[in-house]
């Protein structure tokens, strides 16, 4: 049997250098008794002296195993020396043993350093500075007194340097200490004693204590899991608890119980809400679009952000009609903002038109969607829903008197046309639309962006492009322009005859 | 005559406790020795004191003033209540701020409150809190503002500039029960508020060709609060209210707070003893729906008038509702299935995928890796175990339900 005897005060280098040559030496982790110095004892010498002082020898470990034993060598419990020397032995073997955390041995060292954590964590919530005299330069002066369960002193102090570097702060505990003036950091292992100290501070820290409590919600034991006992004695808020607990419950009756006193002047006084309602969209379309804002005829106005309402000038020739606003649109309030809208832009601009002299539009004017974790899946509107939010585009076409609308996908065309199946029919073509306008069919944008197979994807793209672009030269006024399926559909509302 | 700062400092802490979020955690990582001032935050918050009530104390939870010129019924603060009335000034707020963090009270400052003269300038009085800490005091800390409704963008950018989290609270469920409750609130401008907030969070994250370096604007995201229990919301309502919240505005959290009574309460509200354990079925279903995988339809299907099991966890209640998907080979089951299993939480299932590898799980494995045995024998199968009995029992329910409390004698 060896005897190996350390400080054991959370100084890793002691412990390292000493399993270091145990391991050289090929000394079981049975075979060694591992003690710590107590007060007068001993010198470092007890190390046995036929151990080479630092074998040179390759000695690697994992990553993994040197962070998890800087951790554990502060824990207080004397067992930790020997244990760690054991993983260190059985990791010769087996390099992965650390990842294994149903192994025995791993799991109380991770039951260790979880404690080690724990302390440490508890050190930067708990741990009270009280001012002090300032520094002779000046600079305010800061000093606390905490006790640790383990040797985290060291570990821990570096936190309070990048926290609090404007001002002087000495940490005193029974397991060490720590300093900071602003240039250097400085910690020892000496146990120091309890300071006596006064902050005024503290009073209204009390004050803030008392009143942030619920007396309704008293929860005693989700505090004191959080907030053991020990800690109490150097918080000074603490002293409140025990009297806070005590009254709780009759404030609580006294507030269930009060009279209802007739209300303050003030509110009889008070202004409604000052910011007035603003117009979202310009021109005519202020007062509709004020109107529509307010929109409940069908329930997804529940789970969308907002009416999303058109957007044009109210003498546009051009009416480009989707199906509902998505999840860019919705959060916007504007359409076409999303992926969609940058497809329709770039079919507007390859035809040479202004998107500004044009009015866009939905079917309806609502997002409908499903949540799915952090994402909304878009869902397709149903015809009762379209035919709820035909109200609003009736007036917009009302109120425009489009040359020439485009209808974009097949909600675009049911909202128009009340009829959910004759788009694959009109798709690709133009048809006359009453006395005045040429309705002009063809697949919404986001259809683009979902086909997969880029052959389609691109023979559609062309039949957009084209669709957009005749929209484009009838409105200017092209009245006879022909569509690229050779002007078919050129008779009277044909959905009506079938 | 004036109040001094320790009773104002009583009343608005007192007016500000019904926010339940004091998170500070989850912002971006900083600290003071980059800016020679004060403070830091590195990932995870810290509670730097509990109350009676079991709630983290980690920030300076304080309203800027609690004079509103809005009359929400469920709000100690409404117009119509007699509760004493008091404001701090910024410089006060900027000094209490960093005085407590001195003293390591806190991670920083909660501002919110009541609306005085009109949004805009109440919401620039609680930016320039924000500024000034930053600025002058090179204060490192955690900041999180609440956002004023109506406030215009400009002040909310600026807002999201100096603050690490912003919050506009959506209060109740539905918007009927707010349109009842808050008269002067439109649940669309809050909605509205909420996506304009996410538009600007992702224009700041990406780089463009003037700015091309990211600035950090609101690194630790948005929240909200619903109040539960003040109108007749049943928990389904307010799941799938939660699962829109969180999929159209990307919400770090939704807060949920049990309605408790308050001094000066309206009487439209019911006075009784808050809804905790409703509470906290309530955040353990969010978090099944954040971390678990599930659907809210698959928490919310079957249950009866839409409310969670008060007695066992949605989890635990949605496996006994569903034991034909169980027992679970813990050895083979993939990770998202384990996530299913009543016991097993996020660690527990990435330590098992982690150490099944090294060889076949058994009961202690379980045991070692913190696992309750009691709670997890009827739903897996390991190397050494198997429940196939234990899972067809009648009375499993009652296994995990509380025992009936004896009522109080007096």
């Amino acid at each position: 049997m060896r005897t190996v005897t350390l400080e054991g005060r959370g100084d890793f280098e002691e412990w390292r250098l000493a399993a270091r040559a145990l391991l050289a030496a090929g000394v079981e982790p049975g075979a060694v008794d591992w003690r710590i110095r107590d007060g007068e004892g001993g010198l470092f010498a007890e190390t046995s002296p036929e151990l080479p002082a630092d074998p040179q020898g390759p000695l690697t470990v994992p990553r993994a195993f040197v962070d998890l034993a800087g951790s554990v060598i502060c824990h207080s419990d004397p067992r930790r020396f020997g244990l760690l020397y054991r993983l260190l032995w059985r990791l010769q073997e087996n390099r992965t043993l650390i990842s294994n955390a149903g192994d025995a041995d791993v799991a109380v060292t991770r039951l260790m350093e979880k404690s080690v954590r724990r302390d440490s964590h508890k050190m930067k919530a708990f741990l009270r500075f009280k001012e002090a005299e300032p520094a002779t330069d000046g600079r305010r002066r800061f000093v606390a007194w905490f006790e640790p369960d383990h040797f985290i002193v060291a570990r821990t102090a570096p936190f309070f340097q990048r926290r609090f570097t404007d001002m002087d702060w000495l940490i005193l505990t029974p397991k060490g200490t720590a300093a900071w003036d602003g240039k250097a950091l400085t910690v020892t292992d000496t146990a120091a004693k309890r300071p006596d100290l006064d902050d005024q501070t503290d009073d209204l820290w009390r004050t803030y204590f008392r009143n942030i409590f619920n007396p309704a919600r008293l929860k005693v034991k989700a505090m004191q899991s959080e907030m053991p006992k020990k800690y109490w004695k150097n918080l000074p808020e603490a002293e409140l608890i025990p009297e806070l607990i005590a009254s709780a419950e009759a404030r609580m009756q006294g507030m269930i119980r009060a009279e209802l006193k007739p209300a303050p002047v003030r509110h009889e006084r008070r202004r409604l809400s000052p910011a007035e309602e603003r117009a979202m969209a310009e021109g005519v379309f202020g007062a509709l679009s004020r109107e529509a804002s307010g929109c409940t005829r069908c329930p997804l106005h529940a789970h969308a952000t907002q009416t999303v309402f058109g957007e044009g000038p109210a003498d546009a020739r051009l009416l480009i009609l989707g199906e509902q606003p998505g999840d860019t649109e919705d959060l916007a309030g504007r359409p076409f903002v999303g992926p969609a809208g940058k497809v329709l832009d770039a079919a507007l601009e390859k035809a040479g038109l202004d998107r500004r002299q044009a009015y866009l539009t939905n079917a309806v004017k609502h997002f409908k969607y499903e949540p799915r974790g952090k994402r909304r899946i878009h869902q397709r509107p149903n015809s009762g829903e379209i035919a709820h939010c035909r109200w609003w585009l009736e007036r917009e076409v009302e109120a425009i008197r489009p040359k020439v609308i485009l209808a974009m996908g097949a909600t675009a065309v049911e909202a128009l046309t009340g009829r959910a199946d004759v788009f694959s029919a009109l798709k690709g073509r133009q048809v006359p639309l009453g006395d005045e306008a040429v309705l002009v069919v063809t697949v919404h944008p986001s259809y683009l962006l979902r086909l997969p197979d880029p052959e389609a994807r691109a023979r559609e793209q062309a039949g957009f492009e084209a669709m957009v672009a005749l929209a484009g030269r009838l409105s200017a006024g092209e009245r006879d322009a022909l569509s690229p399926t050779g002007g078919a559909g050129q008779s009277a509302e044909p959905w009506q005859d079938r | 005559m004036k109040k001094s700062l320790r009773e104002r400092l009583a009343i608005l802490s007192d007016a500000a406790k019904y926010d339940a979020s004091c998170a500070s955690s989850g912002t971006s990582k900083r600290h003071s020795g980059q800016s020679g001032g004060l403070g830091s935050t590195e990932g995870s918050g810290i509670c730097h004191a509990y109350a009676p009530d079991g709630r983290c104390i980690s920030l300076l939870k304080i309203l800027m003033t609690n004079f509103c010129i809005y009359d929400c019924a469920y709000c100690i603060n409404r117009s119509s209540s007699n509760v004493e009335r008091a404001r701090f000034s910024v410089e006060e707020i900027v000094w209490l701020t960093t005085e407590f963090y001195r003293r390591n009270y806190i991670e920083g400052l909660f501002l919110s409150s009541g609306i005085i003269r009109n949004s805009d300038y109440t919401m620039e009085e609680m930016v320039r809190v924000a500024r000034t800490l930053r600025e002058e005091h090179r204060f490192r800390g955690y900041i999180h503002l609440k956002t004023i409704p109506e406030a215009s963008p400009e002040l909310i950018e600026q807002a999201g500039l100096y603050a690490d989290r912003l919050s506009i609270n959506i209060e109740l469920p539905t918007d009927t029960g707010l349109t009842q409750l808050a008269p002067e609130k439109q649940p669309d401008r809050i909605r509205r508020s909420m996506g304009e907030l996410r538009l600007k969070m992702q224009e700041m994250a990406e780089p463009t060709l003037v700015k091309k370096r990211v600035r950090t604007f609101v690194p630790a995201g948005q929240s909200t609060q619903m109040i539960v229990g003040a109108d007749g919301a049943s928990d389904a309502t307010i799941l799938s209210s939660s699962a829109r919240l969180y999929s159209s505005y990307e919400l770090k959290r939704v807060y949920y707070s049990a309605f408790s009574p308050i001094p000066e309460a309206s009487r439209v509200l019911p006075l009784v003893k808050p809804p905790l354990v409703r509470e906290h079925r309530l955040y353990q279903a969010d978090w099944l729906y954040r971390f678990y995988g599930f659907d809210i339809g698959e928490i919310t299907s079957g249950l009866k008038d839409g409310m969670l099991d008060l007695d066992l966890d949605p989890k635990l209640a949605w496996a006994l509702a569903n034991r034909d998907r169980f027992p679970v080979d813990v050895n083979r089951a993939d990770k998202a299935m384990l996530l299913r299993v009543p016991g097993f939480g996020t660690k527990t299932v990435k330590a098992i995928v982690q150490s099944r590898k090294a060889g076949g799980i058994r009961l202690e494995h379980l045991v070692r890796l913190g696992v309750s045995l009691r709670k997890v024998k009827p739903f897996v199968t390991t190397l050494d175990w198997s429940p196939v009995r234990l899972l067809d029992r009648s009375d499993l329910r009652a296994m995990f339900a509380p025992q009936p409390e004896q009522l109080s004698l007096f």
